[in-house]
């Protein structure tokens, strides 16, 4: 035949569980969570939220500095690493947030990262989470390359690396897949396909129809889920999961979602989105629909809901303070900046630290006089 | 003549350059719709419309690499990238193409491009938005590296960076953006590339900077000269490569005596290059050992520690303080 269709091995699937009013869409897609884990999702769902918030006042405050928030897309990022164990490995990219809450990482940590201070990313020992990675679409990478390492080692963990609908426009990105398909690496790419690389709308970001479609081009499963539904998030993690540890390799998961607030908090989105648009998104924002879900099975009321804000606001409360004194420990330990960049600090270098040192004690000798 | 910042005073020079010349178009991550994050390309695209104002893909090298194809095309283009931080991802582009299209093709092909892309610290930025990595192109062959420190500069030069036939890489200072705002003249006004200026007059010792360091290194010298009575001569490099080694020579001649400034770190920084240059052309006229005030060999601190890190007008002062001091 000289003319016929290529029969490629995937296909794009489109996921959603719940609707927009979090009742269930069909119930024999309903993922089988345990009902602690499900609880847990949600209050770390609602501490994100309410985190993201209070860091955007701290950060109008001048508090804290530039950073990016969540708002909207706890439910893309806490279905993905709830299907998780604690061995398996996190790569983020800086939207992140409520991943990392899940994970283990504190809001201090944050705190202290976003005020300024890198002491934020002294991670804890047993932590299996990459630091936030800045510039777009280069941390997949590192994601397929640990994979590697670790099935090398013989163990059966997976890597989870998250990045956005803008991070698929860069090579790296491209050359990630390519990698993770040729060697069946353990390696879930997800794609938070937010709506916006700043201002760019996704339409403008990609000529093609879906993100997922993407990993087709590299012989992956590519799956595209409503992000803003946690049970179709996980349902899909679930699934790479468990191809990943099973010896079945990569797989990329788009979650549809959308960035309710700016990029970062230097960005104002009304230079290029109304907000109706906005408004329409929020009707189908994660932290309802998963209420409603919640509430239907009896797990949740709405005098839970609210012990749980006053809860989680006090632990919020507690952070920021923890943050702060620590911010005002850590004021004046300038030369810390020397540390770390070498496992032996080389002799040149010894010397520029000595004169820093004698910077410092000339400008306190400084305002002193 | 308008009172300008630095924003307002680029922004002018894109306008009137693509009103000039209908060959130069403007690309980079939300450039046009979003009129750039500092709003240094803000109004171009509604003054010259979607096909000379483009919104690209999130993609670095994907920028790099179709203003390369733009040029040889015949255009003009002037392509951002959001902060210089990101620009290693299209090193290859430059280094390997931009950089070398016309050596390689001897003459026959060329590359008359402008990327321009905001470096230096000191505005609370998150790592990556804060460098000050200028010697990674100023030591490439076949790129020109530019630096502005001030509204006026920033706009007449940026105007010959877009006329030059080779392509130019062209830091703006983002800590000087907004900071303060200088007369610029309405007319056209281009500056040569290659030209150091002489901003200050003087003839005890030679304070030599550039970009967002000179404001400090001015700071420095009116201290200098209220406290001590010392007159300092101040030069502002403005073009890193080609470096322009003439001025700075001269200068050391008549002095003996040079401080030089930097943000970047110090160790085969742009001041090494000042300092072999000087030793080269005016070794028999030092007085005392040449001084660097720089950022020191780490990775620029998150904003907690950045003034530490970022030569200051004290320091410069106690460092000219000492280099007089030495008989």
């Amino acid at each position: 035949m000289p003319r016929e269709v290529v029969d490629l091995p995937h296909q794009v699937e489109y996921l959603s569980i719940l609707d927009e009013d979090g009742n269930l869409l069909d119930q024999d897609l309903e993922p089988d969570i345990p009902e602690d884990r499900l609880l847990e999702l949600h209050r770390t769902m609602l501490l994100a939220r309410r985190f993201d918030e209070r860091m955007l006042q701290l950060q109008r405050q001048g508090r804290i500095g530039t950073f990016a928030p969540i708002m909207g897309q706890e439910a893309a990022q806490l279905g993905i690493v709830g299907a998780l164990r604690e061995t398996d490995w996190m790569v983020p990219s800086f939207r992140e947030q409520a991943a990392s809450l899940w994970r283990g990482q504190s809001m201090e940590s944050f705190l202290l990262v976003y005020g300024g201070f890198y002491q934020g990313n002294e991670l804890p020992e047993d932590t299996r989470n990459l630091p936030v990675a800045v510039p777009v679409g280069t941390q997949p990478l590192h994601a397929v390359g640990l994979s590697y390492g670790i099935t090398y080692r013989g163990k059966d963990d997976v890597v989870v690396t998250f990045f956005g609908d803008g991070a698929t426009s860069e090579g790296e990105f491209h050359e990630a897949m390519n990698f993770a398909g040729v060697w069946q690496t353990p390696t879930i790419f997800v794609c938070q396909n937010n709506q916006y690389a700043i201002s760019l709308p996704r339409a403008r970001q990609t000529n093609s129809e879906t993100l997922a479609q993407k990993a087709l081009a590299y012989g992956i499963p590519g799956r595209q889920v409503d992000g803003n539904d946690i049970l179709a998030v996980y349902s899909a993690a679930e699934e790479a999961v468990e191809r990943a540890r099973s010896g079945e390799g990569p797989t990329m998961i788009e979650c549809v979602t959308y960035r309710l607030t700016m990029h970062t908090t230097a960005d104002d989105p009304s230079r290029y989105r109304d907000d109706e648009e906005v408004e329409a998104w929020e009707k189908r924002e994660p932290i309802p629909r998963f209420q409603t879900y919640l509430k239907h099975k009896g797990l949740l009321s709405d005098d839970d809901i609210e012990a749980l804000e006053e809860e989680i606001k006090a632990q919020i409360q507690e952070a920021v303070d923890n943050a702060e004194r620590r911010m005002k420990e850590l004021e004046g330990q300038e030369l810390t900046m020397f540390d770390h960049l070498y496992a032996e600090m080389p002799p040149y270098l010894q010397e520029q630290r000595d004169e820093l040192a004698k910077e410092l004690q000339a400008a306190e000798e400084g305002s002193d006089g | 003549m308008a009172k300008m910042t630095m924003v307002d005073a680029l922004n002018t020079a894109l306008h009137q350059e693509m009103e000039r010349d209908d060959s130069v178009v403007v690309l980079g991550e939300d450039v046009a719709v979003d009129g750039g994050v500092f709003r240094v390309t803000d109004g171009l695209l509604e003054a010259f419309g979607e096909e000379r104002v483009m919104d690209t893909p999130l993609a670095e090298a994907g920028i790099v690499g179709t203003s390369i194809g733009m040029a040889i095309s015949g255009l003009r283009p002037v392509c951002e990238i959001q902060f210089s931080g990101f620009s290693y991802l299209a090193f290859q582009q430059l280094e390997a193409h931009a950089a070398r299209m016309r050596w390689r093709t001897r003459g026959a092909y060329t590359v008359p491009m402008v990327l321009r892309t905001p470096y230096s610290g000191g505005v609370r930025a998150l790592e990556h938005h804060s460098e000050s990595r200028e010697a990674y192109w100023a030591h490439t062959p076949g790129l020109k590296m530019v630096i502005p420190s001030a509204p006026r500069n920033a706009r007449a030069l940026l105007a010959s960076a877009i006329r030059d036939p080779d392509p130019v890489v062209f830091y703006e200072p983002k800590a000087v953006y907004r900071a303060f705002r200088e007369e610029v003249p309405e007319d056209e006004e281009t500056w040569p590339l290659g030209k150091a200026q002489v901003v200050r007059q003087g003839s005890d010792v030679t304070l030599i900077s550039y970009g967002a360091m000179m404001r400090p290194t001015l700071e420095a010298a009116d201290k200098l000269q209220d406290e001590d009575g010392v007159e300092a001569e101040v030069i502002d490099i403005l073009t890193i490569s080609p470096l322009d080694h003439q001025t700075f020579a001269e200068s050391a001649r008549k002095t003996g005596r040079v401080v030089i400034v930097h943000e970047a770190p110090r160790s085969f920084g742009p001041g090494a290059e000042i300092v072999a240059r000087l030793v080269e052309k005016s070794f028999w006229y030092l007085e005392a050992p040449v001084r660097r005030v720089t950022g020191y060999d780490v990775v620029i601190p998150l904003f907690a520690y950045e003034k530490a890190y970022l030569p200051s007008a004290d320091r410069i002062f106690r460092a000219t303080r000492e280099t007089l001091e030495i008989q």
